[in-house]
């Protein structure tokens, strides 16, 4: 099956800055696929390039199949996008704000009406369809700016940080829908710094750092081969665990307060330690999206 | 802008950018209370202060070997900068509100819209909205029996090239300026000068013949000299030049606009 879309050398600079730098990779239909990565590592800029709002500067990227330079209007009435700012129409209602957006692709009046019930019923906003922009929560703006993504019934979806500012109940509701989309077939792609949102709603994700691809996979076979399967973390650590540690041959990092040993068997490292140090300031959890995602872009601040 | 460039720009140019008109329309029905109040009220009280207050110094202005009543005289320029204001108040601050805080013009460019139909949109609303500022003015005006018809009909047809071209002018600055705040100038610079020395509130020729020259070149005084013709009954005997002029400043300017802004907007 061809991919719904396509990137082999993908590059986009700006002036000197190179915000993406010749990445590659492939999307399937009907999988969700997630671009997670620190602020500036070139997530938003890749996905603007594929709903071809920016024009790439080297390499090839194709969206069904076609060239995003020759057929942006072609691609752009097949996608739909939720841009991480607010863009709503503040001088319109919510119902008008789906109607209006219709339009833009040619849509009639009447079907345009059928889709923007049928939206928002599904996003939970038909109660509110006649409220203001400015009357509605961050959370139900999400929503209904979610709702707009899907006027066209895009065969791809683009979620650009969907839930970024939320309450945990709001970017709950969101998850549902979109694993609701998911399961209906719908391609997404979706981009995140947040871990737990990577980790259950992506089928495969990349991670993405100063413009290139770190790595590729599914979040679980990325964690077990990158990080192991357990993290032992101690806080406090006294001074001598890492020598302890190297001389053990274990897989850690360390910052001034914590120290993170990556391993298969946590259990065994875990009483190793215990026998040494005070036990309780010794954890054993399961590894995560968050550990591999520090691992690999560090753990200085951005920006 | 090489020719290759201009032709890309112009094929990106479709049907669609009416749907941006659309929106724009929408907006300005759902709060048109506020919108239509300005330019019925405006030459009202325009016309009280100079038809009642100057006119009562000066009654009758001689205009192109004629003595014409001076709130009749004044009409024809009022409905001139109504549609000067209009678009060009459009299509910097408004247009800007658009862009920048409202961010509408991204979500509009995911839609099979090009940035090109947007910009055509906008500007084909703010010609619209001059235009019917100016129609609306012209019932408010008529209250006074200052203009003639038939003739004066042909002011709103007339109204749609002026408008264009302060749209085209407005969106040159829209496509340059750092921030909002940033339109006092050209505000300063060029409008409010065409808006006193185009021929609106007196005739020019009791100006200085370099002033008079220099009036000449304002697009703003081929506006008002069309429409006061038009308003006082009679076709403008330059109507071909003056035509001619405004055609050539408005195409390039809404083309330079269009330009201006993709380079601002397309990264």
């Amino acid at each position: 099956m061809p991919s719904v879309i396509e990137a082999r050398g993908l590059t986009k600079t700006f002036g000197r800055l190179v915000a993406v730098n010749g990445v590659s990779f492939a999307i399937d239909a009907g999988e969700c696929y997630g671009f997670l990565g620190p602020n500036g590592a070139g997530k938003t800029t890749t996905v603007k390039m594929i709903h071809c709002s920016a024009p790439i500067t080297s390499g090839d990227l194709s969206v069904f199949g076609m060239g995003v330079r020759d057929t942006p209007r072609a691609i752009k009435r097949r996608i739909g996008v939720c841009q991480q700012e607010d863009n709503l129409d503040p001088d319109f209602s919510v119902r008008k704000n789906l109607t209006v957006f219709a339009r833009y692709f040619g849509i009639p009046g009447v079907q345009a009406a059928d889709r923007a019930r049928e939206l928002l019923e599904f996003m939970g906003l038909w109660e509110r369809r006649d409220a203001r922009i400015r009357e509605l929560s961050g959370g139900l703006k999400r929503r209904l700016a979610i709702a707009r993504a899907l006027v066209n019934d895009p065969d791809l979806l683009i979620l650009d940080e969907p839930t970024t500012g939320l309450d945990p109940q709001s970017r709950h509701q969101v998850w549902d829908r979109v694993r609701t989309l998911r399961r209906q077939g719908k391609t997404i792609l979706l981009t995140t710094h947040y871990m737990d949102e990577a980790q259950s709603l992506c089928d495969r994700l990349v991670i993405m750092d100063h413009g290139r691809i770190l790595v590729e996979g599914a979040p679980s076979d990325l964690v077990r081969s990158r990080v192991g399967r357990e993290v032992v973390e101690v806080y406090g650590f006294p001074p001598d665990l890492p020598e302890y540690a190297r001389g053990q041959g274990w897989t850690f990092e360390a910052d001034t307060h914590r120290l993170w040993i990556y391993t298969d068997s946590g259990e065994a490292v875990f009483a190793a330690i215990a026998r040494l140090y005070p036990a309780e300031r010794c954890t054993v959890r399961m590894a995560g999206l968050e550990d591999l995602f520090l691992k690999l872009t560090g753990r200085e601040l951005r920006e | 802008m090489s020719p290759a460039g201009l032709g890309a720009m112009l094929r990106n140019v479709s049907l669609r950018s009416m749907r941006v008109w659309q929106r724009n329309r929408d907006v300005y029905f759902v709060t048109w209370k506020t919108n239509l109040f300005p330019p019925l009220a405006e030459p009202i009280l325009y016309l009280l202060a100079f038809g009642a207050g100057i006119g009562a110094l000066v009654k009758e202005v001689e205009y192109r070997g004629q003595m014409v009543g001076y709130t009749a005289f004044i009409a024809p320029g009022l409905l001139a900068t109504q549609v000067m204001f209009q678009a060009f108040f459009e299509t910097t601050y408004n247009t800007f509100v658009r862009m920048h805080y409202q961010r509408t013009f991204d979500a509009i460019i995911t839609t099979p819209l090009s940035l090109e139909d947007v910009m055509a949109g906008e500007l084909l609303w703010a010609t619209t909205k001059g235009t019917i500022s100016c129609a609306v003015m012209m019932v408010a005006i008529g209250f006074f029996g200052l203009l003639h018809y038939p003739h004066a009909l042909l002011i709103v047809p007339f109204s749609l090239l002026a408008g264009l071209l302060f749209a085209g002018l407005g969106l040159c600055f829209t496509g340059v300026v750092p921030q909002i705040d940033s339109f006092n100038l050209p505000t300063f610079l060029f409008i409010m000068p065409m808006f006193l020395f185009s021929g609106t509130f007196f005739p020019l020729d009791v100006l200085p013949l370099w002033a008079q020259r220099l009036a000449n070149l304002l697009p703003l005084t081929h506006v008002a000299n069309v429409m006061r013709e038009l308003g006082l009954g009679r076709m403008p005997a330059d109507l071909g030049w003056d035509l001619l002029y405004l055609v050539a400043l408005a195409l390039p300017l809404c083309l330079l606009g269009i330009h201006l802004m993709k380079r601002r907007l397309v990264k």
